[in-house]
């Protein structure tokens, strides 16, 4: 099996205050890896590392086989990403968007205009296609967000939190959305509070204080803990927890 | 009320723990008036100029002399023709050229006529104006030393007495109007995102849905900023008395009473820019670029106002820093008690309550 | 140079499609050029004058004409007390007071002819010095008024030889650049120099600081898009808008409505225009390096632009400030562009003229743009 992700001890401090505690794992091509944990665990620290916004302070990584030091303008040629907080721009079309973002990554012209419409097919925006994102439901823009994420059929694609606030048929389709991403041979690697998630994942792990405290599959996970479900595991792992938000 | 009082120390916080803005808030206020108190003056002085004497005799190098040790003037260089003046202006330094004819003294002696000439560099017609003028008293005084020697009957002479500012100090003017012109800016500035702000992280939607009336919201935001700006009037006043040399010949108290009169204008005026925009961005552009160079021409300091064309004067009297300047200067400067400056304070309270009003008035009570 | 032109494409549609940014960037600029030059105007006339005139002869009311007939002076009340008067400096209605003693004309011509001699007779003028430049004028013109005045009585008591018996320098005064001594000449460039200055300022660290607070440029972070690129990106559309608003302010107002005709070479205008726009971005590039809220980012630029505007030498002169006050507005970008503005425009100065300037505004551009540059990372 390909590593696409490798993390060995990565640790990042901001003065005195160890968010994230020598992470080591590896990751899968095609896996759907689900990064969970409580707020202020170290997920997003985690994740920025990875996707070089955050420099760590110590250990190593190579993501897409490029060194997370000194290669980071290569990873993030092959990677996608859809922050926690929502990153299209709201004063700009979906297809003004889908274009941006697809040419910022190198699509030509011809690809352009072939994966927009294909992408606003899928989603079924046919007749939103020239409206404002800010102007559509959230459900949509997360949607989207993710779409423009892997328009450029990335190797890997970071996903922040990405279906908060959202309610649960639009957070199905969002995770069919995920299954063919991963299907074609992307790798997803989320982070997600919702436990429930967890389930659709191949492996996750979880974190607790900055430090990485469980990774297998969710199966094997609830088997080692005699457990049903996985809102479970997180409570016996997290139950000790000393940071929380 | 207990939840009003938590209310507004909610809003003292939120302004006391930006350190970085509160930074700016008292240190720019701070460093711009004593920067702009030692800097602003429309005084000409050192102002360079170049000679250009065909005479080489007693009169114009007593002329000269007295130019030389004027203040205003710098001579740069005596040039050999005047063919070299233009160049001289080209280069942008020189703002006057002074030209003596050839026998200027034996002229002046036995045809008790002789001409100088003035040529000055009227692309500023300003300075071009003063400085033409102070040229001119200095060949006058030399002129009226002639006359002296002679002892010429029929002599009228004048007393002139300066009132105020003795000394002639250009901080006297431009420090009050400094003074209405920061503290306007700055209150302007600081509520100008207040409530906007809120309205854009939405937040605003937690306050609509509260017991609490526009009336009292847009007050509670109001406060810290009073406070921050009563702090602010404090140290411009100290830096402007022990740093800078103004006098203080009026009551304080009434400076002080008037003053906050004005900060509350101010801060309404924000605040009402606050209410009608809907970005951040647009709050602050208004701010910035809609009121900088305006209330800097129209509090009165820089330009006289009675010098502008009558709609501009009608334009000034909107820019609530052009009364208090008069204020500042009536009561400090002149000394005179309340009842020279009723008028002004009136309109002043008038502005405010209008803003007041329709601030409260035009505070959506849904969002769209 | 795709990516960069995507950036571009998407800089202007988010600018153009700001219906609250677009006035603010193109009308009130223009329309603040239109109407402050207007104000401008330094020059010290209509001055208000209370005379008292204790003495109520022929001679004091020649002199009162004269000086209502001068065209500088206003009369603003004739009183007959000095408390009258006095409370007209009070309230301001009056700027100078010229109180003529009881006696005057006697004093002043006696048949004997031994008036006038140095022991002549006093007229007293109380001045409002808060203003001392106007003070200083004001009471100048008058007392030149009364010298005038002083010559014509003499004139009609002494006997007149053919020739002139005094000594008289005759003072003639030409203004060269703006004959007409217009104030608005002197002002319109100046105040299109600062608007310009405002809109690249301004708008680019506002714009820049406001993806920070959005979040979007997290976004920007994780693409491959480059530093220069996002840069570039951020640059160059308001560095055209500035192009665009200065070609309106020039033509549009200065040619149009005020008659002001370049008398230099325009391409060396744009030229420094240029040079300029990228300097004073980059000042705004560079607080939008060390500021996270628009609300910061709007307290420093606001500070810089009044040290700006106040420090220019376009208000008051650069000759009279304090030495560390010169030095400062050395430092200031906007006092030299100021400068080379006037020398183009109503000067016609050329190259050679403005060498030095050129080449401070490059250093400007690049120091500023550099440790803009340098501080801007996509990685923390």
């Amino acid at each position: 099996m390909d590593t696409v992700i490798h993390t060995d001890k990565l640790t990042k401090r901001f003065g005195d205050f160890i968010a994230a505690n020598e992470i080591t794992f590896d990751v899968y091509r095609g896996e759907i890896f689900g990064f969970l944990g409580a707020n202020g665990a170290g997920k997003t620290t985690a994740m920025r590392m990875l996707c070089g916004l955050s420099k760590p302070s110590s250990g190593t990584a190579t993501i897409a086989g490029f060194d997370i030091y000194k290669q980071t303008e290569e990873i993030k040629k092959n990677i996608g990403y859809m922050s926690q907080k929502f990153s299209l721009y709201e004063d700009l079309t979906i297809l003004e968007n889908i274009r941006f973002f697809g040419g910022i990554y190198g699509l030509s012209d011809k690809q352009l205009k072939e994966k927009s419409e294909q992408l606003i097919g899928t989603l079924g925006m046919e007749c939103e296609a020239k409206k404002m994102v800010g102007a559509l439901p959230l459900g949509w823009k997360q949607k989207l967000s993710f779409s423009v994420a892997i328009l450029h059929e990335p190797k890997i694609v970071f996903l922040d939190e990405p279906t908060g606030g959202v309610d649960p048929v639009t957070r199905r389709q969002f995770w069919d959305l995920i299954y063919e991403a991963a299907d074609s041979g992307i790798t997803v690697f989320v982070t997600t509070h919702y436990m429930d998630e967890a389930e659709y994942c191949n492996r996750i792990s979880m974190m607790v204080d900055g430090e990485i405290r469980a990774l297998d599959t969710p199966a094997k996970l609830k088997q080692e803990y005699a457990v049903t479900s996985m809102d479970e595991v997180f409570y016996r792992l997290a139950r000790g927890a000393k940071r929380s938000e | 009320m207990n939840n009003t009082s938590t209310f507004i120390k909610k809003e003292f916080l939120h302004v006391f723990r930006d350190r970085k803005t509160l930074l700016m808030l008292f240190g720019l206020p701070i460093v711009q008036i004593i920067l702009f108190g030692f800097a602003l003056t429309n005084e000409i002085t050192n102002a360079k100029i170049v000679v250009c004497d065909y005479a080489k005799d007693d009169a114009s190098q007593q002329i000269i002399g007295k130019l030389q040790a004027s203040q205003q003037f710098d001579i740069q260089r005596i040039l050999l023709n005047h063919k070299q003046i233009e160049t001289a202006f080209k280069d942008a330094e020189i703002k006057m050229a002074v030209v003596f004819p050839a026998n200027f003294n034996s002229d002046l002696l036995h045809q008790h006529k002789a001409q100088v000439q003035l040529i000055t560099d009227a692309s500023d017609p300003n300075t071009a104006t003063a400085i033409s003028g102070y040229a001119n008293q200095i060949v006058m005084d030399y002129q009226n030393e002639l006359m002296q020697l002679q002892r010429v009957p029929y002599q009228i002479n004048t007393e002139v007495r300066m009132l105020y500012n003795p000394e002639l100090k250009a901080a006297v003017n431009f420090v009050p109007g400094v003074m209405s012109l920061i503290l306007l800016l700055v209150c302007v500035l600081m509520t100008s995102v207040a409530i906007v702000k809120e309205k854009e992280t939405g937040t605003m939607e937690v306050l609509l849905v509260s017991p609490f009336s526009p009336f009292l919201i847009i007050v509670s935001k109001a406060m810290p900023y009073l406070a921050l700006s009563l702090i602010n009037l404090t140290i411009i006043l100290l830096l402007s008395v022990l740093v800078l040399g103004m006098p203080i010949n009026g009551s304080i108290l009434l400076l002080y009473a008037v003053s906050t009169l004005f900060i509350i204008t101010a801060l309404s005026l924000g605040l009402l820019i606050s209410n009608r925009t809907a970005s951040q961005q647009s709050a602050m552009l208004i701010s910035l670029m809609g009121m900088l160079v305006p209330s800097i021409l129209f509090t009165g300091f820089m330009f006289p106002l009675e010098n502008m064309p009558y709609p501009l004067q009608l334009v000034s009297h909107i820019i609530p820093a052009k009364w208090y300047y008069i204020i500042v200067k009536s009561v400090m400067v002149k000394g005179l008690g309340f009842s020279a400056i009723w008028k002004e304070t009136l309109v002043l309270l008038t502005m405010t309550m209008l803003l007041l009003v329709v601030n409260i008035k035009t505070f959506k009570i849904r969002l769209t | 140079m795709r990516t960069l032109k995507f950036l571009l494409q998407k800089e202007f549609k988010q600018i153009f499609r700001n219906k609250a940014l677009l006035p603010l960037l193109f009308v009130v600029p223009i329309m603040q050029l239109l109407i402050l030059p207007l104000a401008a105007d330094y020059e010290i006339k209509n001055i208000n004058i209370t005379i008292v005139d204790h003495d109520h002869s022929p001679y004091s009311h020649k002199l009162i004409s004269k000086i209502t007939a001068s065209g500088y002076f206003k009369l603003a009340n004739y009183v007959i007390g000095f408390n009258e008067a006095f409370e007209d400096i009070e309230k301001d209605r009056a700027d100078l007071i010229l109180e003529i003693p009881q006696g005057f004309e006697r004093n002043l011509i006696r048949e004997d002819g031994t008036a006038g001699q140095t022991d002549g007779e006093q007229l007293y003028v109380a001045v409002n010095a808060i203003n001392g430049v106007k003070a200083n004028l004001g009471s100048a013109y008058l007392n030149r008024i009364i010298a005038d005045y002083n010559a014509d009585v003499r004139m009609e008591w002494v006997q007149m030889p053919r020739f002139n018996l005094f000594p008289t320098i005759e003072i003639t005064s030409s203004n060269w650049f703006n004959p007409t001594m217009n104030y608005r000449f002197y002002m319109v460039p100046g105040i299109l120099a600062l608007l310009v200055t405002m809109i690249g300022a301004y708008m680019c660290a506002l714009n820049i600081v406001k993806e920070k607070e959005v979040g979007t440029i997290e976004q920007i972070n994780v693409t491959p898009i480059k530093k220069y690129q996002f840069i570039l990106g951020k640059l160059l559309p308001f560095w055209f808008i500035g192009i665009v608003v200065f070609t309106m302010g020039l033509f549009g107002v200065g040619w149009l409505v005020y008659g002001i005709i370049p008398l230099g070479n325009l391409f060396l205008l744009y030229a420094y225009l240029g040079v300029y726009l990228i300097a004073v971005l980059g000042l705004g590039l560079l607080i939008s390096t060390y500021t996270e809220t628009q609300q910061q980012a709007m307290s420093i630029a606001f500070f810089f632009m009044m040290v700006f505007i106040l420090m220019s030498g376009l208000f008051t002169p650069i000759d009279g400030m304090p030495k560390w006050a010169y030095v400062i507005t050395q430092f200031s970008p906007v006092t030299y562009f100021i400068e080379v503005m006037r020398m183009i425009v109503l000067k016609g100065s050329e190259f050679v003229n403005i060498k030095t300037h050129f080449l401070i505004m490059v250093v400007f551009a690049v120091v500023l743009n550099g440790w803009a540059i340098y501080n801007y990372k996509k990685t923390s």
